[in-house]
């Protein structure tokens, strides 16, 4: 029962993180038709702003509660920043083209932000674990778990809810929910479609900015920590479906899961089993669970 | 006029005059600077990797070269460069995996026309690189990578170990384990997947299940390499409450895990074992508990010995670059001054000697270190044993200190001559118990 527990609290750690990196992903290719490969690369910048500004912070002998306050400026900092910074400067030179030239084009940019955050931070790891051990612990059974794994959980929770408000309750929502049905007709009825793009992809890249600063407290900043984030990212949101918020979290659940359940009871299969899972998705799903069948426009 | 029919005119006497004084003035200056010997140095200079191994490295290579240029490095070392030819540097980044590294080699070796390759810490890297020095016929030393599957599964001509494999690591980690924990009944691991996580697992595993038969292996997590998040793997080692959590873990990875397991009391109810932990003894020295057990891959960093290589090498490292060096910046200490040992060996004070020559004087060789004699006994001449050294950490007044320090002499944990790793482990050590 302690080992099912165990289980069960660990994937929803895991498929909480995993959402917040996946949703900023699956919204983006929703609305805009980008796979964004650089998605990780936002991941990373927003890990290393949020060490920048905590160790500011907290060296400047500020309330420590205060550093959780950085960790969302860093988020919003870089969301506003890069987002709109990359959509007007690169991104919106490329709509209309071809949806492979886009893996491209955001490859690059990945290759690009990689190196640009080396050449600011350098390649020595940065640590700001206050965050972490800050709340204290609580016990589920035999095992300890950091309060701060509720604020990831929580995070997760406001972020979907938020979404789904967002796009679902407001009058922005419905008229974005107009250009991912189609583009041409939404722009012709007057919604403004490039201020769309725009509002989408930063915040595309606050979703991923926001995962990496809640990261960066549990780990060491390093160069590198968002190559393999796209990687999960892109098994979440090709098993929920492309596009597809609920799908996100779906195959966020499922991956977390399966991970969770491989690490306790076969540690040996913990490398592929979220790829089985993803390869069992497609051959009876090719579009992921979310993604249904539409009409084909003439 | 035809073209080669006009002829010569006869030189002046002032012509003869400035003729000979060329003469005599080439023939008196002094000889040239003979010309640099090219090494590529293959570290990782980017990645997860950079911070606490391939930037130190990189930074030992560096300072020694200078160094040694300059005829600054205390005795037997004293002589400028090799045999008084002056080392070049090229560097390489080790990072982007094994097939890039092998398009970087061909380069270094074919374009680059490096002399020597000093290079990798990534075990997949030289398990990769090895058969293609044997196809490029290029002297490789291989500076820090653990796998001791490289000179147990072939017997490279080309390719030399100046550091001590990873069997070395574990088998020592086992004694320490059971000397100053004599009733360890549970034991599990975390390692990572791949070769370097695999053989340290399979070899700690073997020499502890050697010398007590029935001890209980709880879990043994294998996660990917460069993961990031371990809080299942926290669970699952926290749920079978070993005696000890072995890890290789080494760079990003291990400050992760040790950042996600301490504030869950993980490393408190079971002892934490690092083979290669003194990596982060440097930055994280407030996070690590009392008793961890941390191993340095040799008597490197705050185990090295107290010799007169060590009082240069330790301060002039350290006044450079701010931090002390730590146990990959040793190792590359280690093949340079291999290098520099077999170059001047097998010139034995003549001309620039041949690669055959150097190949010939590498294999077996015996030289002095920052870190003590290392002497090539192993992989027919090719791989190298030294002496290793484990201790648990305490903190002090704010400052962690290592305590209960073991020293396990280079015979005494490195497999003899012609012996499997994996064998020798559960022959030897059962035999000792």
């Amino acid at each position: 029962m302690a080992t099912l527990m165990a289980v069960a609290a660990d994937a929803v750690i895991y498929a909480s993180w995993l959402f917040i990196i996946a949703a900023g992903l699956t919204l983006v290719y929703g609305v805009m038709r980008i796979l964004n490969m650089a998605h990780g690369s936002l991941y990373a910048l927003g890990a290393y702003t949020a060490a920048s500004l905590v160790g500011a912070w907290l060296r400047g002998g500020h309330a420590p509660l205060g550093s959780y306050a950085m960790l969302l400026l860093a988020a919003l900092l870089v969301g506003i920043v890069a987002g709109p910074l990359i959509e007007r400067g690169l991104l919106r030179f490329t709509y209309g083209k071809d949806e492979i030239l886009l893996v491209l084009v955001t490859y690059a940019l990945f290759l690009i932000l990689e190196d640009a955050v080396k050449l600011v931070w350098g390649v020595e790891s940065y640590f700001v674990t206050e965050p972490y051990g800050l709340l204290g612990n609580v016990e589920l059974g035999p095992l300890s778990y950091p309060v701060y794994s509720g604020v990831l959980i929580g995070a997760a929770v406001v972020v979907g809810f938020a979404l789904r408000f967002g796009l679902y309750q407001t009058k922005f929502g419905k008229l974005l929910t107009a250009v991912i049905y189609d583009r041409e007709l939404a722009g012709t009825l007057g919604i403004d479609v490039r201020r769309m793009y725009l509002i989408t992809f930063a915040l595309g890249t606050t979703l991923a900015a926001l995962a990496g600063a809640l990261t960066a407290p549990t780990v060491s900043v390093v160069p590198g920590i968002g190559v393999e984030i796209i990687v999960l990212a892109f098994a979440v949101v090709v098993i929920g479906g492309l596009g597809s918020l609920p799908g996100a979290a779906l195959g966020a659940l499922i991956v977390g899961l399966v991970r969770s359940a491989a690490v306790h009871f076969l540690p040996q299969v913990e490398l592929f089993s979220i790829y089985v899972v993803m390869a069992l998705v497609l051959a009876f799903r090719p579009r992921g669970l979310f993604v249904f069948a539409e009409a084909r426009k003439i | 006029m035809k073209l080669g029919s006009r002829s010569c005119p006869p030189p002046s006497p002032l012509g003869f005059a400035a003729l000979f004084i060329s003469t005599v003035v080439v023939a008196q200056a002094p000889p040239a600077t003979p010309p640099p010997f090219k090494v590529g140095v293959v570290t990782f200079l980017s990645g997860a990797a950079a911070g606490p191994f391939g930037v130190p490295a990189r930074n030992s290579a560096e300072v020694l070269v200078e160094s040694l240029n300059a005829g600054k490095v205390p005795a037997p070392y004293a002589k400028a460069g090799l045999g008084g030819r002056p080392i070049q540097i090229v560097l390489i980044d080790e990072a982007g995996g094994t097939t890039k590294q092998v398009s970087e080699y061909r380069d270094l070796v074919t374009r680059q026309n490096v002399d020597a390759v000093i290079g990798y810490i990534s075990s997949g890297d030289c398990l990769a690189i090895a058969p293609v020095v044997e196809e490029l016929k290029k002297l490789t030393i291989l500076f820090d990578c653990g796998t001791p599957r490289i000179f147990e599964d072939a017997s490279p001509k080309y390719l030399f170990r100046t550091a001590a494999h990873a069997a070395m690591d574990n088998v020592a980690a086992a004694l320490y384990v059971t000397e100053v924990k004599p009733n360890v009944k549970k034991i599990a691991g975390i390692n990572q997947n791949y070769a370097w996580g695999q053989d340290s697992w399979n070899d700690f595993e073997s020499a502890i299940k050697a010398l007590r038969p029935n001890i209980q292996v709880t879990t043994s997590q294998m996660p990917k390499l460069l993961a990031g998040q371990y809080g299942a793997e926290v669970s699952a080692l926290m749920a079978g409450s070993p005696d000890i959590i072995h890890s290789s873990f080494w760079g990003g990875d291990l400050d992760a895990f040790v950042l996600q397991a301490v504030p869950r009391g993980a490393l408190k109810k079971s002892t934490a074992l690092f083979t290669a932990g003194e990596t982060a003894t440097h930055k994280l020295a407030g996070q690590i508990p009392d008793g961890t057990i941390i191993g340095a891959r040799g008597p490197h960093g705050v185990y090295a010995p107290d010799n007169e290589l060590n009082r240069w090498f330790r301060p002039t490292y350290q006044d450079r670059y701010g931090l002390p060096p730590n146990y990959p910046a040793y190792h590359m200490a280690q093949a340079l001054l291999g290098l520099k040992s077999a170059y001047e060996k097998a010139q034995g004070g003549g001309p620039s000697p041949s690669q055959e020559q150097i190949l010939a004087a590498f294999e077996g060789i015996s030289f002095e270190t920052p870190s003590g004699p290392i002497r090539l006994a192993i992989g027919k001449g090719h791989q190298a044993i030294e002496p290793t050294v484990y201790a648990q950490t305490k903190t002090v007044g704010g400052k962690l200190t290592f305590v209960n320090r073991k020293e396990y002499p280079a015979e005494k944990v490195n497999p003899p001559e012609g012996a499997k790793s994996v064998d020798w482990i559960k022959s030897s050590l059962q035999a000792a118990k």
